[in-house]
């Protein structure tokens, strides 16, 4: 365990704490610009995509892991960013607004939807969520004249001030830039009153609210947030598929999000971009380990979703804090070295507690 | 009687038998709901898994109908024993979302398995019930009566063994206040399975009635959002809402699928799950809701 010794209020406050860690996050960045040039063309792809679902994963826990609104219905403001940027730039919209544009469309969505859902909470705010997800793909399907319906919607090329941005290696280091932007931005906002807010709204809204907190406001400010995030990621992802259809928007996606941000770790970044990795690659590993298996179990659709069930169902089981408490283990493991205790992080007892009238 | 009006009413009446289903799935969740307070999202996986198991015996192995029925509940209920007592009962006490997620684990478990099992081909069983009956202007399938008889055989009896047998008294109790239950003597753990297992049994029902309707098919698990829709309608944690949220969704979605433009069918009931909890969250039968600090 590392104990703070603060001696100033802004001690507290700073972004990074420690002089190691700058050393271990400009080694991280380096590595990541560095990467393109020995990576093979496959993979530069694949890791652009991981990007992406980082994004996106990072929008959900704005909102789940930060302010405790659960949303089971995230794929649909991926969607609406994705078909928002394809249609801006169908009509002749440039690059940088039409993002703007997808990213603004997304967040008033998120408003219009979030004013009213916000009302209810918990298991509820979970259902009209998914509800609002299924209507989404579903219009998604219908609206031909906008969305092209289920033949699909190709979407036009990366161009940014006249600058073709369509290949492999611009686009990796395009998604890495907004990556970093918007991870910065996160985590000023979090340290910052708005964020403080949230997190208090997460853990009581009653104290929260008699601290002088506008509930209410704040959540629905935190939804904003998070749909914003959400669609710009779908923006790139649009990019990344190059043609949309809206299978690919299904509940599936909304629950992969969800598995993102609660195998990361509910109420950290570095949480939802552990899970965006690890759910990223989970169906790549999945096919490479698929040859060592038995014909008849391989060959059949299920394997995937079956591990990413089990996957789920031990991190919820035995290491509910994800893989951020995971890395924190083992990092005190590490400082504490010859008198780590496990007990440092073990959990209280539970009892049956109802929430039936929260 | 003109056309219409015909019409209307034989949208209604095949509403109904497709609202019943709707209720008997809302019925299994509820049950689950008041005793443990976990929302089971796995509950359209383990019907789902039922109406395979019934192809199997009925459609593989060649087994009578009447003689497959009782092992595919035995199937389910041990499925939703399992369930809780191996799984649920570690999370007790973490906040709901807990049990939303590890039931979601859980559906996507089944579903593999299903699908790793069976493939994703769709089959279909035959079951006895193939002819058709007229009522004045109406035309009635016969498995729509037989949906219909069995959703309100399985209601009235569940009601009676809720509200007369000792032990329906004691999940009753053990739901409403599981401490005092248990420092009543109620065996809290073991009934709590018990739900989940009859629960499960209610699922497998409903697989077996909704197989012949739509196809033995890996997407059946998708009754389980109806269900929510009709949960809320009815009034969240309400037996008889349940029901009744049932029944119109179904009815709802039937008059949508004729007097509503195309499409609208398949959203119907997520637009009143939508409006429901937005405007009215108590829903038609629900309890108030206070809020406790």
């Amino acid at each position: 365990m590392r104990f703070h010794y603060d001696t100033s209020y802004l001690e507290g406050l700073r972004l990074i704490r420690y002089r190691q860690d700058w050393i271990l996050w400009g080694l991280l960045l380096a590595l990541l610009i560095l990467a393109p040039a020995f990576l093979p063309r496959f993979f530069i792809g694949e890791v652009t995509y991981l990007f992406i679902l980082c994004l996106a994963s990072l929008g959900l826990m704005v909102l789940t892991g930060y302010t405790g609104q659960v949303s089971l219905g995230h794929a649909a403001f991926v969607a609406i960013g994705a078909y928002a940027h394809a249609w801006f730039l169908s009509q002749g919209a440039p690059w940088v607004l039409s993002v703007l544009g997808a990213t603004g469309l997304s967040a008033l969505v998120g408003l219009v939807i979030g004013l009213p859902a916000i009302r209810v909470s918990g298991l509820y705010l979970a259902m009209v969520t998914l509800a609002f997800s299924i209507v989404v793909e579903q219009v998604a399907g219908r609206w031909k004249s906008v969305t092209g319906g289920h033949n699909g919607m190709p979407v036009p090329d990366l161009v940014i001030f006249g600058l073709s941005l369509g290949g492999l290696k611009p686009f990796y280091y395009l998604s890495l830039a907004l990556l970093v932007l918007v991870v910065l931005g996160l985590a000023n906002l979090m340290r910052s009153r708005t964020g403080r807010a949230f997190i208090g709204v997460r853990d009581s809204e009653a104290a929260a609210h008699a601290l002088g907190i506008q509930v209410a406001g704040t959540k629905v400010l935190a939804f904003v947030v998070s749909a914003a995030v959400t669609g710009l990621s779908g923006a790139l992802l649009a990019h990344h598929v190059q043609f949309l259809s809206p299978e690919a928007f299904s509940m599936l996606l909304s629950l992969e999000l969800v598995l993102m941000v609660v195998i990361g770790g509910l109420g950290s970044l570095r949480g939802a971009v552990l899970g965006a990795l690890l759910i990223g690659m989970l169906p790549t590993l999945i096919s490479r380990v698929k040859p060592l298996l038995p014909d008849h179990i391989a060959k059949q659709m299920g394997l995937e979703i079956f591990m990413f069930g089990l996957v789920l169902a031990l991190f919820v089981l035995y290491e509910p804090r994800g893989l951020n408490g995971r890395w924190l283990k083992f990092r005190a493991f590490l400082e504490t070295f010859p008198l780590y205790r496990r007990d440092t992080f073990r959990r209280g007892k539970t009892y049956m507690k109802s929430e039936r009238y929260r | 009687m003109d056309a219409a009006l015909a019409q209307l009413l034989q949208l209604i009446a095949n509403g109904i038998a497709i609202g019943a289903i709707y209720a008997l799935v809302a019925l299994g969740l509820v049950l689950t709901y008041k005793a443990t307070e976990v929302l089971n999202f796995a509950h359209g996986d383990v019907l789902m898994a039922s109406a395979f198991v019934g192809w199997a015996l009925i459609a593989g192995a060649g087994w009578p109908f009447w003689l497959a029925i009782p092992v595919v509940l035995v199937f389910a209920a041990t499925l939703g024993w399992v369930i809780d007592r191996e799984l649920l009962r570690r999370i007790a006490g973490q906040p709901q979302f807990a049990g939303v997620m590890l039931t979601i684990a859980i559906a996507f478990m089944i579903r593999g398995a299903v699908s790793m099992v069976f493939g994703p081909d769709s089959r279909r069983f035959e079951v006895p019930f193939q002819g058709r009956t007229q009522f004045g202007p109406l035309v009635i399938n016969d498995l729509n009566l037989v949906i219909l008889g069995v959703a309100l055989l399985i209601t009235v009896s569940l009601f009676w063994f809720l509200g007369r047998t000792r032990l329906g008294l004691a999940i009753q109790a053990s739901s409403q206040n599981q401490l005092a239950a248990y420092l009543n003597g109620i065996r809290v753990k073991a009934l709590s399975s018990l739900v989940w297992a009859l629960s499960g049994a209610i699922s497998a029902v409903c697989g077996l009635l909704l197989a012949p309707v739509a196809l033995v098919d890996i997407g059946l698990w998708v009754v389980v959002l109806k269900a929510l829709a009709a949960l809320v309608l009815g009034g969240f944690g309400s037996v008889p809402g349940a029901i009744l949220g049932g029944v119109l969704i179904g009815v709802i979605e039937q008059l949508a699928g004729v007097y509503l433009p195309d499409g609208s069918k398949d959203v119907a009931a997520y637009l009143v799950l939508i409006g429901v909890l937005v405007v009215w969250p108590r829903g038609l039968l629900g309890e108030a809701h206070g809020r406790r600090v």
